[in-house]
């Protein structure tokens, strides 16, 4: 609750506010009333048992899900202070300031270094006319691949399809080619789960390395990962928001009994 | 402990039946092409030499050689690429990229399956009372070649859309998770990646629609016009009907002239097909995946 001496406009507290948010698959309620504020920032968890609804929530904070064509939503998404679902909101614009990591590392079938320069060639600073020239792009894919601590391993073979990397390489490729954009929230949904628990903890290093720069939400399934990796956690089950504290109070004293069990491994 | 059983044996001479049988039956799948090019080549052979292929025909198209019909065939697939490719490889795109799943959708590729059923000849009348009649072209080359183009189309588009098809979705949703339409996703990952099986599928047709005799006969080939057409709007020889007229409307054609005709045709097929299979080997290197 820390006042700043000088409020800011610019940056709210929370990065992403829902309010009253209900989901449906046609007929099917796959998100109840959830309440959840993501506070700027910092990197937060969200746990629950498979089918609760993490993936379905994170795919509504950056619009993906309405491609589904037979998705209804009711209720508010502000992310950065703005409605998301506000009459003036350009989607593409959404997708650029969220990013988002998926289970699979899906690196395009490109070298790496267009993999990282996509998402700048898509949105090219909103000018049609901008090109950014080779130097610039040149120094944007090695500033965006340091972050992600991968240059040194692949500064001499940024030609190379990206599929050639491994797994835990490909999947700091997909963080990478978010940042050029300039996001301001990246969404992960359980983004070590495909990799073997030296690239975990390479990945896991990565993300604490980008919070404060970057409001994070990342869903898992690993408990000790969430415990690790996170600074707040949320508790989902059927649907609803059930628990959202600090990590350290939540694996301590959880106030939720279902939160309890569902730590304690007796949940599936 | 291990001796087989009577069933063993039972399905096991089941087992050594089955495999001969397997492979008779591709044995016999493959011996009329073998017996046709045989013949071919020996029958035919001798008609061929360079004279054979850039004379025309000469003495009641009985001597010389097969020039303006060589020509006219490539002018006629040409023109119906020219005509087939962007149209079917669009449709291919909305289909497959842009269509929502409904009962619009299920109509169009229930037309496409039943149009790519069509017997040729009935294509025939249809481009004679479209193109020839009603559009005014005239027995010409375009008319024909529009008749062979949306003869061709219904494969293309469905070749096409299986290449677009064969690249994985997770590809198109991570770019769309960037922001990028659906256009810069298929420009710059979808069509990339399926361009290959795209080419290949338009070279096979092409191959196909060398040799289509019906379709052209009333809409554009000529029997005899041993010049070359002017422009699209003239008729043309072509190497199917010529082939049909010297093996049955010409006395006293020396016994090799339709073989060597028959030769050209399918050398030219066979040559388009090594070309797609060898475009295809050059391009699937290329790729990213
Ligand atoms: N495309 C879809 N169409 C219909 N129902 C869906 C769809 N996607 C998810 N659901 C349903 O919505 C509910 C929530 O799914 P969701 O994928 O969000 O769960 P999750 O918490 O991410 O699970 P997991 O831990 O297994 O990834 C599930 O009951 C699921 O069956
Ligand atoms: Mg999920």
């Amino acid at each position: 609750m820390a006042d700043e001496s000088k409020p800011q406009p610019q940056a709210p507290k929370h990065a992403i506010q829902t309010r009253g948010l209900n989901l449906w698959y046609g007929d099917f309620q796959a998100l109840f009333d959830v309440d959840f504020d993501v506070r700027a920032g910092r990197v937060t968890g969200l746990i629950g048992p498979s089918g609760c609804g993490k993936s379905t929530l994170l795919r509504s904070i950056n619009r993906i899900v309405e491609r589904l064509g037979y998705v209804r939503t009711t209720g508010t998404i502000d992310v950065l202070g703005h409605d998301i679902f506000g009459a003036n909101v350009e989607l593409l614009q959404v997708r650029k300031q969220i990013g988002m990591v998926f289970q699979r590392p899906n690196p395009l079938p490109l070298s790496i270094r267009d993999n990282v320069l996509f998402g700048l060639r898509t949105h090219r600073d909103g000018d049609r006319k901008s090109r950014p020239s080779k130097e610039v792009e040149a120094q944007i894919v090695e500033e965006s691949l340091r972050t992600v601590l991968l240059w040194d391993k692949v500064k001499d073979r940024l030609g190379e399809p990206a599929i050639r990397l491994s797994l835990e390489e490909q999947q700091k490729l997909c963080i990478a080619r978010l940042l050029p954009v300039k996001p301001r929230v990246l969404l992960m949904d359980e983004p070590c789960s495909a990799l073997d628990p030296d690239g975990t903890a390479a990945v896991e290093e990565l993300i604490w390395s980008l919070k404060g720069d970057y409001t994070i939400l990342i869903v898992t399934h690993n408990m000790a990962q969430a415990r690790r990796a996170t600074e707040e956690c949320a508790f989902m089950l059927h649907g609803k928001l059930v628990e959202h504290t600090e990590t350290a109070k939540m694996f301590v004293s959880p106030k939720n009994q279902s939160t309890a069990d569902y730590i304690e491994g007796r949940y599936g | 402990m291990f001796e087989p059983t009577e069933l063993n044996a039972h399905n096991w001479r089941i087992e050594q039946g089955m495999r001969v049988l397997f492979l008779g039956m591709t044995l016999l799948l493959v011996l009329p092409v073998v017996i046709i090019l045989a013949v071919l080549v020996y029958k035919g052979g001798p008609a061929l030499s360079w004279a054979f292929l850039t004379e025309n025909p000469t003495g009641g198209m009985t001597t010389g050689g097969i020039f303006p019909a060589l020509m006219g065939t490539i002018a006629l697939v040409l023109v119906a690429l020219i005509a087939s490719i962007p149209v079917g490889v669009a449709a291919a795109i909305y289909l497959s990229e842009y269509a929502p799943d409904n009962w619009l959708t299920r109509l169009i590729n229930l037309a496409i399956i039943n149009l790519a059923g069509v017997p040729s000849i009935v294509h025939a009348l249809f481009g004679l009372g479209a193109f020839v009649l009603f559009f005014g072209f005239g027995t010409s080359i375009l008319a024909a070649s529009l008749t062979l183009a949306i003869m061709t189309l219904p494969v293309v588009i469905v070749s096409t859309r299986e290449s677009l098809q064969a690249v994985p979705q997770p590809f198109r949703e991570a770019c769309w998770n960037m922001g990028a339409t659906r256009w810069q996703t298929i420009a710059r990952v979808v069509l990339p990646n399926a361009i290959s099986g795209i080419l290949t599928g338009i070279i096979l047709e092409v191959s196909r629609t060398a040799g289509e005799t019906a379709p052209i006969m009333f809409t554009g080939a000529a029997f005899f016009l041993p010049f070359l057409p002017e422009s699209v709007f003239d008729q043309t020889m072509a190497l199917s009907l010529h082939l049909f007229v010297v093996a049955t409307q010409v006395p006293n054609v020396p016994e090799s002239l339709p073989y060597g005709v028959a030769l050209v045709l399918i050398g030219m097929v066979l040559i388009m097909n090594s070309a797609s299979i060898a475009l295809r080997m050059v391009l699937r290197n290329r790729k990213k995946w």
